[in-house]
């Protein structure tokens, strides 16, 4: 498989399939935590699915009319060693934290990261490179926003996962 | 490798159903349930040209989860259900969802014959290697040393090994996949979903609960450094090095699937059974 990007419209539609998992990805770990009642975290599973949201609304728009190639998420490209998948998405816990879903986030941003700087620097079409260097700008700002949000949430302790009333097991 | 369809109408999404899972968090399910919306998204298929039969367990729960047709059958059932209906509805994709309790144990004997009969629908198991709804009793693929407060000191049972049973009893489509993985995972299923016959995929679906050692699974599983075969020799070569965490399509198969002969008018029951000797 070809690891670079040469047209405006293949880089478009590769963002708009990473946006769409994103958001359905995050929808669907909010809906994981309503399930389980682990309600401060899925509100916030679900803030950032709508920001995804937002973002794919953002891509939508610019393709607009454009005749973009169709891409399976399985054959989205990547510059790195970690694979098509969103980062860390199936690592949650029923008693997980705001803490650790934002740790979560902030993988998945540096992923996108990642595959825009591999763009930038593996593309021959300046027009790529350009449109590439924006978007990794965009994520950029997203871990800013991630780390400042961090920041302001409480470190779980060592013992976080420890349930008073685990699944039964029987002895 | 890339699967031809055309441009989805629907999204992934668009295939669940307003059913919420209530599996654990971290459940390897989930992304099995993401890989097969993904999957018919990707080929077009009308959820309403789409059944999905099951049997009983935690993964067994998925027909409720998607707005396709689905039968949450009886344990152990589940392929026996799918060939009747993939035989009175041809027209219909069907798929298989369950888990290896289910599927092997339960199920076992019923496995054997769908692989023979090569009924042209797409098996996806679920394998955590242990019955998790019933709270972690080792199942027919648990390792025979594990050790838990049901088995202390392990079954010292030699598991089931599926690909095996699948390559030797005709199955025309095998393949293994992680759940870590479901963009790869949602690949092999369109592959199995389009390829005629019967088609096996065993899922590595982490059990996060019970076993919660398979959480080691993600540096375990690994992609198998080879393509595909047709050589159903060279297939069970391969199975014989298998550590159980290779993962790819192992073996596409050319088989004819099996299907009723349409010139038979069927006075009764009878007449129908003759149809399905093999």
């Amino acid at each position: 498989m070809s690891t670079t990007i040469e047209t405006i419209e293949e880089l478009l539609a590769h963002v708009q399939v990473m946006e769409r998992e994103a958001y359905e990805c995050y929808l669907d770990l909010a809906e994981q935590m309503e399930v389980h009642n682990n309600h401060e975290v899925a509100e916030l599973f679900n803030k950032l699915a709508e920001d995804e949201k937002k973002h794919l609304s953002y891509v939508e728009k610019r393709v607009g009319d454009s005749d973009i190639p169709h891409i399976a998420p399985w054959d989205l490209k990547n510059f790195d060693d970690s694979g098509v998948n969103m980062a860390g998405a199936r690592e949650v816990h029923y008693m997980m934290v705001p803490y650790h879903a934002l740790k979560l986030a902030l993988r998945a941003e540096e992923k996108a990261v990642a595959f825009f700087a591999g763009v930038v620097s593996s593309s021959n079409n300046q027009d790529v490179r350009k449109l590439a260097a924006e978007f990794e700008k965009e994520e950029q700002h997203h871990i800013e926003l991630i780390n400042e949000w961090l920041g302001k949430v409480v470190r779980p302790e060592d013992d976080w996962a420890e349930d008073p009333d685990p699944p039964v097991q029987p002895t | 490798m890339n699967v031809e369809a055309a441009p989805p109408a629907l999204n992934a999404r668009d295939y669940k159903s307003d059913v919420k899972p209530v599996w654990c968090p971290g459940c390897g399910d989930y992304s099995v349930l993401s890989s097969v919306t993904k999957a018919l998204a990707e080929l077009a298929l009308p959820p309403e040209d789409v059944a999905v039969i099951s049997g009983i367990g935690c993964s067994s729960r998925i027909p409720a989860y998607l707005n396709t047709y689905g039968f949450h059958g009886v344990h152990g059932r589940a392929t026996a259900l799918a060939t009747g209906l993939k035989l009175s509805r041809p027209d219909l994709t069907v798929l298989i969802t369950g888990g290896d309790g289910d599927g092997f144990s339960i199920g076992g004997n019923h496995f054997l014959h769908a692989c023979r009969r090569n009924v042209d629908m797409t098996y996806i198991v679920m394998d955590n290697r242990v019955y998790g709804m019933t709270k972690g009793q080792p199942s027919p693929t648990t390792e025979p040393d594990w050790d838990s407060a049901l088995a202390p000191g392990g079954t010292g049972l030699r598991p089931f090994n599926p690909l095996v049973i699948a390559l030797a009893s005709g199955a025309n489509f095998i393949a293994r996949t992680f759940a870590g993985d479901p963009n790869g995972t949602a690949r092999v299923i369109a592959q199995a979903i389009k390829h005629p016959g019967f088609s096996f995929i065993e899922v590595l679906s982490p059990c996060i609960t019970f076993r919660p050692d398979q959480r080691e699974w993600k540096t375990k599983a690994h992609a198998a450094p080879v393509d595909a075969t047709e050589d159903i020799g060279r297939a069970a070569k391969r199975l014989m090095t298998d550590d159980g965490f290779t993962t790819g399509i192992l073996y596409i198969g050319d088989r004819e699937p099996f299907a009723l002969d349409d010139s038979i008018v069927a006075k009764g029951p009878a007449d129908i059974e003759t149809q399905f000797l093999v």
